[in-house]
This record gives structure tokens, sequence and C-alpha cells, in this order.
């Protein structure tokens, strides 16, 4: 294999582990909080369908992504509602957001663009562009060399390669998305609201007792995660691919899931978590790279489930062992 | 003293959760610009005013059955097994395997051998969860959800590389011998002047999973394992104090949880397609979930709501074909139902209980 496939293949990896990435760090915060999710499927899919719908009505990517993020944001509501407020089953209470999600956007697809639970396809900027960063060979230059791009950057040198098919030429989400690691690690293990935020999914108790709302912050938790989700969303709908399809999440918000109990909680660990799990999907779409390299073929199937697998193998403790916060999945119940 | 009568807990509180995720999905047909009263009419008349409706709707409970009951035999050991769908998927491997290589003279010894079959390869699939969360304290839901995608993957390479028919394009195992066609419905009750459920593919399958509820009440309430499940589900302290051990009732729980899972693919992948085909679960593993938090983890209460489940997919599915509500409706509803009986059911219970307080006060 050469440099330039290696480096086609991790740029997939990261244009699909952009949206692992943001799941996985919504996730994080709500976990963090003690409230377990696994609605992030479902908030991920309403996202992704709002944002393409209001992309689709508006012509602006960007008026798509708040459209998907209030989306997001109300289903976390309704988690918050449910796990907080009334003190339910948050296991329940996300498999039911993740199935209102999975119905309630092909219901409202067919209702409003009549074209079998899809949205019509997107262009221009109802879709977020790639981004050509500075000095890098992207399509403008490709046009006015009047040469094919992909011609071009097989003719660079190796860093310009590097910098031009890996680094540039990513949507803004992907950019943002990757700020927002440091981003949570600085506002987890910095601020006064992170200490509080994990302390209140370790010991809420402890939290209520110096006169802190568990309620609030575990509600501002759940809706942080909602934003986050949202993002994610959009990203599949308006960057990734150009239009919303049925089920078009396909299982990544349990595998955000999986890379979270993979990175055991930790944001800077996620981002390795996810971008292996990407690493894992871009493969499963070029199977051929890894009968080129080992010399056998790799059954696909089993590329699919490997971040599955994994995650069994981490939740068993046969390599490190994977401890949640003490009081996920715990309503707190103020007295008894 | 209790807070509110046996018969409030039991019934009126189900009700009024289902009261209030029929009136949502009403709410959400509305806003679609379809009317519910027609709606449901429509869904009546295809489901329950015909026998072939009627064959279908049985056909689905018949899912619906084996996967409530195994939610709620592992609710009763307060273990989530959200896995269902891949155990019912990994039980539709037993049956193939048990159709495709015996030779079976008849039908009856058939689908006993297809139950033992799916029932094995369902409890299998449960067991590494199981096993873990007994042993290792990995948390059962998790681990139950990342089963259900590695059992997908394994049903699609078995299919597609091991037990696909030299030729055959689409990913499914060989046609099953004739001597394993399970009576349907239509061979059993129609008569000559008279046919009935024609072409619906209900079949014995139903009368296995009638047995399977009664099977789940002699279980629960009147074994010793039985006591001893409930009894962990109620304090695990008070349990392990009383000499059950939590890692055999974990076990056991969840290889009878995904026994009954598996089950579910006699029904499917023997009494209908009589072929293993990927997706032959179609979602029925979750949608135990719902039956079994509305039927309140009863056999008979399960056993309704399997039904109602039943009614609620072939009158959906009647929709799709009439009207232009997408099948996806049934989803909605489904996640309604789940959302009120289990996520929101505080929400329900405190005003009820608060009533029911004051009407004692006033009595005294």
């Amino acid at each position: 294999m050469d440099f330039l496939t290696l480096l086609q293949v991790l740029d997939t990896s990261v244009r699909l582990a952009t949206p692992l990435l943001l799941a996985c760090l919504a996730g994080l915060y709500s976990e963090r909080s003690g409230v377990v999710d696994i609605g992030l499927e479902g908030k991920m899919l309403a996202a992704a369908f709002f944002s393409a719908a209001a992309a689709y009505y508006s012509g602006n990517a960007w008026v798509g992504m708040l459209a998907g993020i209030g989306a997001s944001v109300a289903l976390a509501t309704v988690h918050g509602l449910a796990s907080i407020t009334f003190r339910g089953n948050q296991l329940i209470s996300g498999v039911a957001i993740n199935f209102l999600a999975a119905g309630m956007t092909v219901l409202v697809a067919q209702s409003w663009f009549k074209q079998g639970g899809r949205t019509p396809s997107l262009t221009g900027s109802a879709r977020f562009g790639p981004i050509e960063l500075p000095f890098a060979i992207g399509p403008s230059d490709a046009e006015a060399a009047g040469r094919p791009l992909s011609r071009m950057i097989a003719e660079a040198g190796p860093l310009q390669q590097f910098y031009s098919e890996l680094i540039s030429g990513h949507s803004i989400l992907v950019y943002l998305a990757l700020l927002t690691v440091p981003l949570t690690w600085w506002l987890l293990f910095r601020t006064r609201f992170g200490l509080r935020l994990r302390a209140v999914g370790e010991n809420p108790a402890a939290v209520d007792t110096a006169g802190v709302s568990v309620v609030w912050l575990r509600y501002s938790a759940v809706l942080i995660c909602g934003v986050l989700c949202g993002i994610a969303g959009a990203y599949l709908s308006t960057a990734l691919q150009a239009g919303f399809v049925k089920d078009m999440t396909a299982g990544r918000g349990f595998i955000a899931l999986a890379a979270l109990i993979f990175a055991k909680w930790r944001p800077v660990y996620a981002l390795w978590s996810c971008l292996l799990f990407g690493l894992f999907q871009a493969l499963e779409l070029r199977p051929d790279i890894i009968t080129n390299l080992t010399g056998f073929e790799v059954q696909i199937q089993l590329l699919g489930a490997l971040p599955y697998i994994l995650t069994v193998v981490i939740l068993a403790g046969f390599i490190g062992k994977a401890i949640p916060p003490k009081a996920s999945a715990e309503p707190y119940i103020k007295e008894r | 003293m209790d807070k509110m009568p046996k018969w409030a807990d039991i019934v009126l509180i189900p009700l009024i959760s289902l009261f209030l995720a029929a009136f949502f999905s009403a709410l959400v047909i509305l806003a679609i610009g379809e009317s519910p009263i027609e709606a449901l009419k429509l869904m009546i008349d295809g489901a329950l005013m015909r026998s072939s409706g009627w064959g279908y709707t049985l056909y689905y409970a018949t899912n619906f059955l084996f996967t409530g009951l195994a939610v709620s035999v592992a609710f009763h050991a307060r273990l989530f097994n959200i896995g269902g769908e891949g155990q019912a998927m990994i039980g539709g491997l037993g049956v193939a395997l048990v159709c495709l290589y015996v030779p079976w003279p008849h039908w009856s010894l058939a689908i006993l051998g297809a139950s033992v079959g799916a029932a094995c390869f369902g409890a299998l699939w449960a067991l590494i969860p199981a096993y873990l969360q007994a042993k290792r304290g990995s948390h059962i839901v998790i681990t139950t959800i990342m089963f259900n995608f590695i059992a997908a993957a394994l049903l699609n390479y078995v299919l597609v590389e091991l037990l696909r028919p030299v030729g055959a394009m689409d990913p499914a195992s060989a046609k099953f011998a004739a001597a394993t066609h399970l009576p349907s419905f239509q061979d059993m009750f129609s008569t000559a002047e008279t046919p009935m459920f024609r072409g619906a593919p209900a079949n014995v399958t139903f009368f296995l999973a009638l047995a399977a509820c009664v099977f789940v009440w002699v279980l629960i309430w009147r074994t010793r394992l039985g006591y001893e499940i409930r009894a962990f589900g109620q304090s695990e302290t008070g349990a392990k104090y009383a000499g059950i051990s939590p890692v055999k009732i974990t076990v056991v729980a969840m290889l009878i949880s995904g026994g009954l899972a598996g089950m579910m693919s006699v029904n499917t992948t023997m009494g209908e397609t009589e072929r293993l085909i990927l997706n032959s679960t179609e979602g029925a593993g979750f949608i135990g979930i719902a039956v079994a938090l509305m039927g309140r983890n009863h056999p008979f209460g399960v056993f309704l709501a399997a039904i109602l489940f039943g009614f609620l997919y072939q009158g959906g599915a009647e929709l799709a074909l009439w009207t232009s509500i997408p099948r996806e409706l049934i989803v909605v509803i489904q996640a309604l139902v789940i959302l009120f009986t289990g996520a929101l059911d505080n929400m329900v219970r405190e005003p009820v209980e608060k009533i029911f307080i004051a009407m004692r006060r006033r009595n005294t």
C-alpha cells in the first residue's frame, strides 16, 4: 500500500469518525452527570432529518443545523423529564426515544416530501462544503490549472499530500468536532461546572448537601448532550451526505456508546476510540486494502462487528477495566 | 398500607398510559393531515373484521408473545434484556440448522426439534452477556445491545458465505423440506364450504406461544426457581442473605429469557418463510419490551398486550396499503407506549396515588 492510499483511508476515517465523536462526547456529558443515554441514536436521527428538511427549505446549511439541534434538544428534554423529573428508568426512556425518532422521521418525511421517507437531495449552500485550508491543493487549484485534482495531489510531495489530503478539505463541522474535544476536557476538568458535573455523576447526595441543585446540573448535561447530538445529525445529512434517508444513522449512536465505554468516559480517549472505530468503518468500504496488506481476505461483516466485539471485551474487563460513573442510571431522590 | 388498591395498579395505570399513548398517536396522525377516526376504522376493518386479518394479527402476536415473555422473565430478576432481537436472530439459525440437516418424518416432531434448536441457540446468545453481568459486572443492557449488532453481522456472514445455496443470489438459506411445513390456521380451520384465514401466516406455533405463557406463569409463581428469581429482583442483598446465588439466578434467568426470544423464530422461520432469511425478526425483539411493560410482566398481561400489538402491526400494514400513512406509524405508537408505560410511569402513577389517598382521607 502506498502512502497516498493510506492517506485516503485515514481521510475517510476522519469523515466517518466525526459523527461518532460528536455523539460520543454528547453521551459523555450525560453519563458523567449520572444520566445514562442509549437514545443517542434517536437524537442523531431526528436531527439528521430536521437539518436536511430545514436546509432544503431555507437553502442554508446553518439554518438546517439549528433546526436539527432544536429537534435533538426536544428529545433530550423528554429524556430529562423521564429520567430526572419523574425518576423513571433511563434505559427504557432511551429505547423509547430511539423508536420515536425512527418512526417520526419517516412519518414526517413522507408527509412533507412524499419521497418514501427521504428528503430531496441538497445542493449548494444547503450543504456544508469542504473547506480548503491555505496552501493546500484543493478543487479550486485543480480548476485553475485545468487538471484533475487526484493527479495534482499524486504529483505533490509527501508533506503536501498529507496536508492536502488529510488535514485540508473537510467540512467545518469536522474541525468543530475536533475542537470540542479539548473544550470538553477543559470544561469537565478545569471549571467549577465540570467538577460539579462529575461529582453529581458519582455522588449526587454530596452535591446536594453542598447546596448545588442536582436537577439543574443533570438537566444542563442532558441539554448539552442534545446540542451535540444535533450537530452530529446535521453533519450526517448536510455534510457527509446530501440529504436524509430513512434510518441513516445506521447504528452510529450505539457505536458512539461503545466508543464512550472504550474511552472509559474520558474526552481525549474518546477522540482516539472514535478515530479507531472510524477507521474500521473506512476499511469496511475498502476491503481490497486489507487483502493487499495482509494477503488474505477479511470478512467485511467481521470488520463491521469489530467495534461491538471490542466493547464487550473491554466491558468484560479483560483489557483494563471500564468503570462507569458510580451514580449512573440511578435517579436522585432528595428525601427518603 | 398500600397507597392504592391492587386493581388500580394492575388495570387503571396501564389503561391511563395506553390512553395517553393513543391520544398522542392521534395527534401525530392529525399533524400529518389524516383523520385518526378513519385510520382506526381502517385498522379495525383490516385486522379484526376478516378471518384473514385475524390470521395476520395472531401471527404477529405469536412473535410478540415470545419476545414479551422473554423480556418479562428477565425483568422479574431486574435484568433488562434488550437483546431479544439478536437472540431471536440466532434462534432462527438454530431453527434453520435443525430443519435443513435433520430428515424429519413429520411436522409434529420437526416443531419439537426446531423449538429445542431455537431455544438453545437463543439461550446461548444470552449466556455470554449473562455471564459477563454475573461474574464481571459488565452492564447487561450495553452488552446485549452490542450482541444484537454482533448477531446481525454473524447471521449475515453465515447466510452469505455458508448457508446460501450455490448459484442463489439473495442471502438466504435453502428451502426447508416439505415434511417440516407447519399447519397454518388455514389448513387447520378451513372446511370445504367455508375457507378461513385464507393466505394468512398464523400457524400452529401460536399454541406453542400460549403454552409458553402457561410455562412462564408456572415458573415464576409456582416453582422454587421462580421464587428465587423474584426474590433476587426485589432485593439482591436480601436474596443473597437467603442463600440465593446471584450468579446462578442471573445466568438462569437470562438463559430462559434468551431461549424464549429464540423460539420466536419457530414462528417466523419455520411457520412463515420456511427458509432462513436476513431480518426475519423485523424488530419483534424490541416490541417485546413494549409488550412486557404494558403487560406488567405477567403472562396474561403479556398475552393481551401481544394481541394489541399484533392488531397494531396488521392494522398498520392495512393503513400503509390504503392511505398515505406509512407503516412507521406503528413504530411511533410503540415508542409512545414504551415512553408512557415505562419511562414516564411515575408521571401517571403519582397523581393517581394522590387521588386515592385523598379519597381515603375523606372516607375516614
